[in-house]
């Protein structure tokens, strides 16, 4: 159509060049202009500021010269730093932890409820999509409330159980427990409704036939529904471990890094230092290491996705 | 209304050619079918008509006009799709007036167009449905009606019965034709069913990887086939094809298929086929020309014994597969002269009908 | 595909009569209730808590009683919250925010959408890619620089961009507008091509084919897009958190969690009102278009 008409410029036919000309850039200029808003987005408000970013990285503290190549530079100062480690560990950590689970509980849930009746599928996936619809900071607060060293809900249940009570924010253990833990309940709706709906293309002769060859559900589980989904799993693990390498509002409210700086993440250590500390630098050069991460598993989606494409 | 022509048309997609270069002229008001297997260029050189695919090389003229810098609005053209593109947000009365409320046509006039086709298809009750409660045949009609409000000079179908079920497939072909019988616009049909070509078409236009293979009217291409893709596609079951060899005593030709079997030359074609004595050949004999052998042989016609290898009772008739050094033979008899497989039975050939094709150049002698 | 390999894995029809599934069945369907029952536990224990603490005085929280029970319920702090008027700030910042965010960015990717998923143009399928990948470019990654731009754009040009709210209209569509974009391509991309040459061939040009025919069979995509673009916007934290101190420039979500925590006085009470108010718009949509909501979060994954 469109794009015929565009290709076939290549071969034009003597004596209609110059109209076809016209007539084909005047419809690829309409496209172009038609995309320009999001180019611009896209330059001005990511691509620049992403550049920039690894610029400001190589400066000094009061930006007014790059010592990225002296021998105090941020990056030295940094690896140098055992806290920086500490949060190189913490992110990786909670972003493995989280996914893991979130992807566990996804999965076991979005089997009972396709086990449900259909209609009944419905209020329960209503019900089950409630943390990930509310705004995470709003439900982080009630969280911080449930772990408030002293009126803690959950203390005062272990209380009456004759359970010792648990400084759920105040020991670091336990604080970087719960940090995962409401990392998992805010994400697992997530991985809920994509695996369900993975698990819906999954086409029931498959069931039967396996049924019939003998398996059990376990087998059926293994053989027949995991195979099938395994494209959405992964790209649902990768957007999520993205999303959760880069998570803010959680630790920020939760436990604002601490205990001890035993919580923080890039992302809010990085706020720590750009911010209060006014050392934007820094705070750059921070941010900067959650981009390695974030590019291998965008490869990976891109990868998948178009193999998926391919497939289809 | 008005009449097409292509002139050396030539469609390369990426360096593959589609098309490879096409003449055709289409008389005002005839219906022409473009007829070929999947890939043959058919749908290629409708689109290029249509505006929907610029051509590589070569004109296009519709009425007198050169079309080939002309987008598609402005070409005049209506156009019924395979999977008929009904807009599915608009009821069937906006579906079919869309084009004339672009142009920006008065209410009445759009009003009455409508109307008038509507009625045409019968479709006057379904005008404020929408397309997903239609059934396929309403949908046809639908997308046809779209097509005829809007009074163009050619009217182009892409292969628009195929998504339909066998049954409604032949009412819906019966329709078609009803309705160029009354609106009597210039067609030109994409189909690849062989039968929707013979029995709508006032001309076949039989293509074959990118080229036509041969033009004519259905009668033509059934009984005088010019290739020998154009005589074994068209006609169902397809026609019997053996290789043989040509050979001449003293009674006359003699068609050699095998040890057994050996048919001799109707003096009618004798002098067709007399240069190519001694070469190797392809026989060519539809299987309703094969039937029971009863009392007398008509002129031109032989009989033979042959074992039954495949009996199908088809109800009116019965097919009979015999095999002839490896290759099934096909024959049409009345069922109640069939034989039982394993059993012989008597056959007559009517050889008046007889094709003779040259293997290399695929042609027809 | 989807609902009857559903319907025939959950069971047959809607009419469940005891007699006709088997005792394996009804067994794995009593296991998955059970299971479930205890997700949805995990799940609504944190709603329903601020729920219960929002009725419930300071006196009672501080008394220590239990907290899954409201003895006195009030709605005093709703009534505080609502008539103070700094809650009604953040309120109002938030929704007028949000609102602008969403119209700006279903334009920019209505239009863009449709650019790149029909009117191939060079580069276009680099940039439909592209546009996949700055989705996943994370906010915390941006606001540094943006930061530091906007305080440069300051000293230059003495135009005060922080500390306003009307910013982070200019800001949160780097978060919407790629995913909006990508999931109104693949609604555009599923419209089947023989639609637009009957279009054409009707006699419509592009913006007639966008406006009278692309946009009314991709609404559900359209819808499923704003929805998102709103939950994103109104959700969205760290900017605002960066980019904007005063109170009265605050959006929601910051506002409640900096201003109701004085020092080391936690006003729960209020916070918890404060924050399932918060709540309540992105909930009270999900409530009325739930499958829109979720074809949105879907969209972007599987539409591949």
């Amino acid at each position: 159509m469109a794009d015929i008409v565009a290709r076939d410029l290549s071969v034009p036919v003597a004596g209609r060049q110059l109209t076809l000309h016209k007539f084909a850039r005047r419809k690829s200029t309409i496209a172009f202009v038609m995309a320009l808003p999001l180019i611009l987005v896209v330059a001005c408000l990511v691509i620049y500021p992403a550049f920039y970013s690894i610029s400001l990285a190589m400066m000094n503290k009061s930006m007014q010269y790059f010592n990225i190549f002296t021998s105090k530079n941020n990056f030295t100062f940094l690896f140098g730093r055992p806290t920086f480690w500490m949060v190189v560990e913490q992110t990786v950590l909670f972003a493995v932890t989280a996914v893991i689970f979130k992807a566990l509980i996804g999965f076991i849930a979005a089997h009972f409820v396709h086990n449900l009746p259909a209609q009944g599928q419905r209020k329960w996936r209503g019900m089950l999509l409630i943390p990930w619809v509310i705004p995470p900071a709003m439900s982080t607060l009630a969280w911080l409330w449930l772990f408030d060293p002293s009126y803690s809900a959950f203390n005062w249940v272990f209380a009456h159980l004759g359970i010792p009570q648990v400084a759920w924010l105040g020991n670091p253990y336990w604080a970087r427990f719960c940090v995962i833990l409401v990392n998992v309940w805010v994400g697992s709706p997530f991985f809920l409704i994509m695996y369900l709906a993975a698990l819906k293309s999954v086409p029931e002769q498959l069931h039967e036939a396996a049924a019939i060859d003998g398996a059990n559900w376990l087998q059926k589980i293994w053989y027949v529904n995991l195979p099938m989904m395994r494209n959405i799993i992964q790209i649902t693990a990768l957007f999520s471990l993205i999303v959760t390498f880069s998570n803010f509002d959680i630790v920020k409210i939760l436990t604002n890094g601490g205990p001890v700086d035993q919580t923080h993440v890039f992302a809010t250590w990085a706020f720590q230092w750009a911010i209060w500390g006014n050392d934007i630098p820094l705070g750059a050069s921070i941010s900067l290491f959650m981009a390695p991460i974030l590019a291998i598993a965008a490869f990976l989606i891109l990868r998948n996705v178009s193999r998926r494409g391919n497939e289809a | 209304m008005a009449q097409v022509a292509l002139r050396n048309i030539v469609k390369t997609f990426d360096r593959t050619p589609a098309v490879q270069g096409i003449d055709l002229d289409i008389a005002d008001r005839e219906f022409i079918v473009l007829v070929g297997p999947s890939g043959c260029g058919k749908s290629t050189t409708l689109r290029m008509i249509a505006g929907l695919e610029e051509a590589t090389s070569g004109e296009i003229f519709i009425g007198d006009q050169l079309v080939n810098d002309v987008p598609p609005k402005d070409r005049d053209i209506a156009m019924v799709f395979q999977n008929y593109a009904l807009y599915p947000h608009m009821t069937v009365f906006e579906n079919m007036s869309f084009g004339l409320r672009l142009k920006k046509f008065p209410k009445p006039e759009i009003k009455e167009r409508v109307q008038v086709a509507a009625r045409i298809l019968d479709i006057t009750d379904l005008l404020d449905r929408r397309p997903k409660q239609l059934s396929g045949g309403q949908r046809q009609r639908v997308a046809m009606g779209r097509a005829i409000v809007r009074n163009p000079k050619v009217f182009l179908f892409d292969e628009p019965l195929s998504n339909l079920d066998a049954k409604l497939r032949v009412q819906m072909r019966t329709e078609i034709k009803k309705i160029h019988q009354q609106v009597t616009t210039t067609t030109v049909y994409v189909t690849h069913d062989q039968v929707e070509a013979m029995t709508l078409a006032d001309r076949v236009v039989i293509m074959n990887a990118g080229r036509i293979d041969q033009i004519g009217s259905p009668h033509e291409v059934y009984h005088t086939p010019k290739t020998q893709f154009v005589a074994g596609f068209i006609g169902s079951p397809t026609m019997n094809m053996l290789p043989c060899r040509l050979v001449e005593n003293g009674s006359g030709l003699t068609v050699r298929l095998s040890d057994w079997l050996s048919f001799p030359v109707p003096p009618s074609r004798a002098a067709r086929y007399r240069p190519r004595v001694g070469n190797e050949l392809t026989f060519g004999l539809r299987p309703e020309h094969i039937i029971e052998g009863r009392g007398e042989v008509p002129p031109g016609a032989a009989a033979f014994q042959a074992r039954l290898d495949v009996v199908e009772p088809m109800g009116m008739e019965t097919m009979v597969y015999f095999v002839v050094d490896g290759v099934e033979v096909c024959g049409r008899v009345n069922p109640a002269a069939a034989g039982r497989v394993g059993e012989s039975m008597r056959l007559v050939a009517d050889l008046n009908q007889m094709h003779l094709i040259d293997p290399r150049s695929e042609l027809v002698l | 595909m989807t609902t009857a390999t559903a319907e025939a894995a959950a069971g047959h029809g809607h009419r469940v009569r005891s007699g006709s599934i088997s005792r394996g069945r009804r067994r794995t369907l009593y296991w998955s209730y059970f299971f479930l029952i205890i997700f949805v536990i995990f799940f609504l224990t944190p709603p329903l808590y601020m729920f219960i603490t929002s009725l419930k005085s300071s006196a009672e929280i501080s008394a220590a009683t239990n907290p899954w029970w409201v003895y006195h319920p009030t709605l005093s702090n709703y009534i505080d919250l609502l008539t103070q008027n700094q809650y009604l700030v953040f309120f109002r910042n938030s929704a007028i925010v949000s609102v602008c965010v969403v119209s700006l960015t279903m334009l920019i990717s209505v239009l863009a959408a449709f650019s790149l998923a029909r009117m191939k143009f060079w580069g276009s399928a680099t940039l439909a890619t592209g546009v996949f990948l700055t989705y996943l470019i994370p906010d915390t990654l941006l606001f540094i620089p943006l930061f530091k731009t906007f305080a440069f754009i300051h000293d230059k040009t003495g135009i005060e961009l922080i500390n306003h709210w009307w910013v982070l209209i200019i800001l949160l569509p780097t978060l919407t507008v790629p995913f909006c974009t990508w999931i109104m391509i693949g609604y555009f991309a599923s419209i089947p091509k023989e639609l637009d040459e009957a279009a054409l061939i009707d006699g419509a040009g592009y913006i007639q084919m966008l406006t009278r025919i692309f946009i009314p069979v991709a609404l559900p995509g359209i819808i499923a897009a704003t929805i998102f673009c709103f939950t994103v916007s109104w959700a969205n934290f760290l900017y605002p958190l960066a980019f904007t101190t005063s109170a009265d420039q605050l959006t929601l979500p910051v506002g409640i969690v900096t201003t109701l925590i004085r020092g080391d006085v936690y006003a729960w009470g209020q916070i918890m009102t404060g924050a399932l108010l918060g709540a309540a718009p992105p909930l009270i949509i999900y409530a009325f278009l739930m499958d829109y909501y979720i074809a949105g979060l879907t969209a972007g994954a599987t539409k591949g």
